[in-house]
């Protein structure tokens, strides 16, 4: 057999991959825009459907509801990433420090990552339970609340008791990556600062910030990546609910798609939200290719 | 840093360190001791914070398979679950081997590389209705193979992106040194690289294994009863029941996140190496 020149191997190297990628990602891709300029609707009888322009995205983009399930997602993704970040500083510092038992309790922290997303919301649905539920119980045992509340029934308070759930399940990843951070900063840096009399806070900022800003900038676009796609958790523990005071982008599309079996209309809010995220990859990925020249 | 700590800072340390654990630990306490309680302990005012006696019968439930019990619906989730899980992986690893050694070792098409890491990353949505009318049309609807398939969307680019960085690690006059000795393309993939880069694979087809494990979306969208669901889908169900067991639940829950729990635990450490190598996902 001749020896094919170093692109050609490079090329069928890659050609499985790109074979399936090309089918499962590449061509529904294409055919989610294609069906986002029909009226097509998703029901086993084939109809044809008919081209309609730009009538999909126009609505999209004029309908309240859309907008108000963007506000939502936007602002549970931004809390609930913020908190994440925080707290995952916060306990990567406390980790860097020497404790009795600081290996165990970091194996711990990779609990609540590692519980599957859709067992985190159902522990979570059975704690809120505004009956039975054992966050009532402490609360009011330890006399915060006089009597039972239903945590996920009520609008204005739904959202914020999801993104606790998310928090806990995903601030730890941030933690591990700061925490990893962390460790590669010399020591001597903080003993140096000490002499010169700089005090904690000073050292934070001056020693330890610039250190961890790279990492903490990647945890960032990667959770707000994440957090926009958010579904498994509203699905489980709210199904959008009460009063829609849940309904992220992702059940709006599932809604529209396979509820109204909407299809065009559903493949046009899917794109408007493909878009969104596509910003954010965009970004992660300058800020990756960055990196990789800096090194 | 703090060798000669104050005594007030330890005491915080300590006391921090104290409610990370607690917040960290307690509500998986709380699922474990839900899922050996009675209907009664957990539906009691004020609440039985334990239980009189462990009952253990919840699991045995689960784990018996009888004709429209929740023990079927969940023994035959859990071998759906296996499978789309080790088929899709099996596949994302045979075609992402090539793929990362290609990126790793071929100046050039990094565009190409980062449009991959680009896909693995987009929102399913984008993709849910082609899939369903392809999946539809080919009779695929509630088959384990349909999830095979749409799991690779994800497995694969992530498998691709997370071996290249390891395979970058592997120097490359080792590699010359097989070549001069005669191996061909295969031969230096297979007895160079991949012993080298075992930890690497196995991190790779462990995180594999857990993206798909814990994949849901897809999977409520695509199947619908036992021949289908995974284990995600189904516990989702039980949740939503009417008459709702909630030490059952509970029971599957802990089932059903024991063995990502195990191996994170066990393995965090190449777990958040090849984590920080792909630096990717969450």
């Amino acid at each position: 057999m001749p020896r094919a020149s170093p692109q050609r191997q490079a090329w069928y190297l890659l050609l499985p991959m790109l074979a399936i990628m090309a089918v499962v990602t590449g061509y529904p891709l294409l055919n989610t825009i294609r069906l986002s300029f029909t009226d097509a609707i998703l029901t086993g009888r084939r109809a044809t459907p008919n081209w309609v322009g730009w009538d999909n995205f126009r609505y999209v983009l004029t309908d309240p509801n859309f907008g108000d399930a963007f506000g939502r997602t936007l602002y549970f993704a931004i809390v609930s990433v913020a908190i994440e970040l925080l707290l995952g500083v916060l306990v990567a510092l406390l980790l860097d420090r020497e404790f009795v038992g600081r290996t165990i309790v970091r194996a711990l922290l990779v609990l609540p990552w590692a519980l599957p997303t859709i067992v985190n919301a159902i522990l979570w649905r059975l704690i809120y339970n505004p009956e039975f539920g054992s966050l009532n119980a402490l609360l009011s045992q330890l006399g915060l609340i006089d009597s039972y509340r239903s945590w996920l029934g009520h609008p204005d308070s739904a959202m914020n008791m999801v993104i606790l759930a998310d928090v806990w399940k995903n601030y730890p990843l941030v933690a591990l990556i700061v925490l990893a951070a962390l460790q590669t900063i010399p020591r001597e840096l903080y003993q140096a600062a000490a002499i010169d009399g700089a005090g904690p806070w000073m050292r934070f900022w001056k020693i330890t910030f610039p250190h961890i800003l790279g990492p903490l900038t990647v945890a960032l676009i990667l959770r707000m990546i994440e957090a926009f796609k958010v579904f498994d958790i509203i699905y489980v523990m709210t199904r959008g609910g009460p009063a829609d005071s849940t309904k992220t982008v992702s059940f709006f599309v599932y809604q529209e798609s396979f509820s109204y079996l909407r299809a065009g209309s559903g493949a046009a809010y899917a794109l408007v939200v493909a878009l969104t995220s596509a910003v954010m990859i965009a970004a992660y990925i300058t800020l990756l290719r960055r990196r990789e020249r800096v090194g | 840093m703090n060798r000669r700590a104050k005594p007030l800072a330890r005491i915080l340390t300590y006391a921090a360190v104290l409610v990370l654990v607690i917040a960290t630990l307690a509500p998986l306490v709380w699922l474990f001791i839900m899922s050996i309680s009675s209907t009664k302990d957990l539906t009691s005012l004020p609440l039985h914070w334990l239980p009189d006696q462990a009952d253990f019968s919840r699991y045995a439930k689960l784990l018996t398979v009888e004709a429209h019990s929740a023990g079927e619906e969940f023994v035959y989730a859990l071998r759906n679950s296996l499978i789309a899980a080790i088929g899709a992986s099996a596949i994302a690893l045979v075609a992402g081997i090539p793929a990362a050694y290609s990126f790793s070792r071929y100046p050039g098409r990094m565009g190409l590389l980062y449009t991959v890491l680009g896909t693995y990353m987009m929102p399913p949505v984008a993709l849910i209705l082609p899939l369903y009318l392809v999946f539809s049309a080919l009779n695929l609807l509630n088959n384990v193979a349909a999830l095979v398939i749409v799991y690779c969307t994800i497995l694969l680019p992530f498998v691709t992106w997370l071996l290249k960085s390891n395979f970058d690690a592997v120097p490359l006059e080792i590699e010359q040194a097989a070549r001069m000795d005669g191996a061909g393309l295969f031969g230096v993939i297979r007895h160079v690289i991949l012993p080298i880069s075992k930890a690497g694979l196995g991190t790779a087809a462990l995180f594999a294994v857990l993206l798909a494990w814990d994949e849901f979306f897809y999977a409520l969208l695509y199947t619908n009863d036992l021949r289908a669901k995974t284990l995600p889908v189904a516990i989702a169900d039980f949740a939503a029941g009417r008459a709702t067991d909630y030490a059952l639940i509970s029971a599957a829950g802990i089932l059903t996140a024991l063995p990502p729990l195990l191996i994170a635990f066990f393995l965090q450490k190449s777990l958040i190496s090849g984590l920080a190598a792909g630096g990717v996902k969450g």
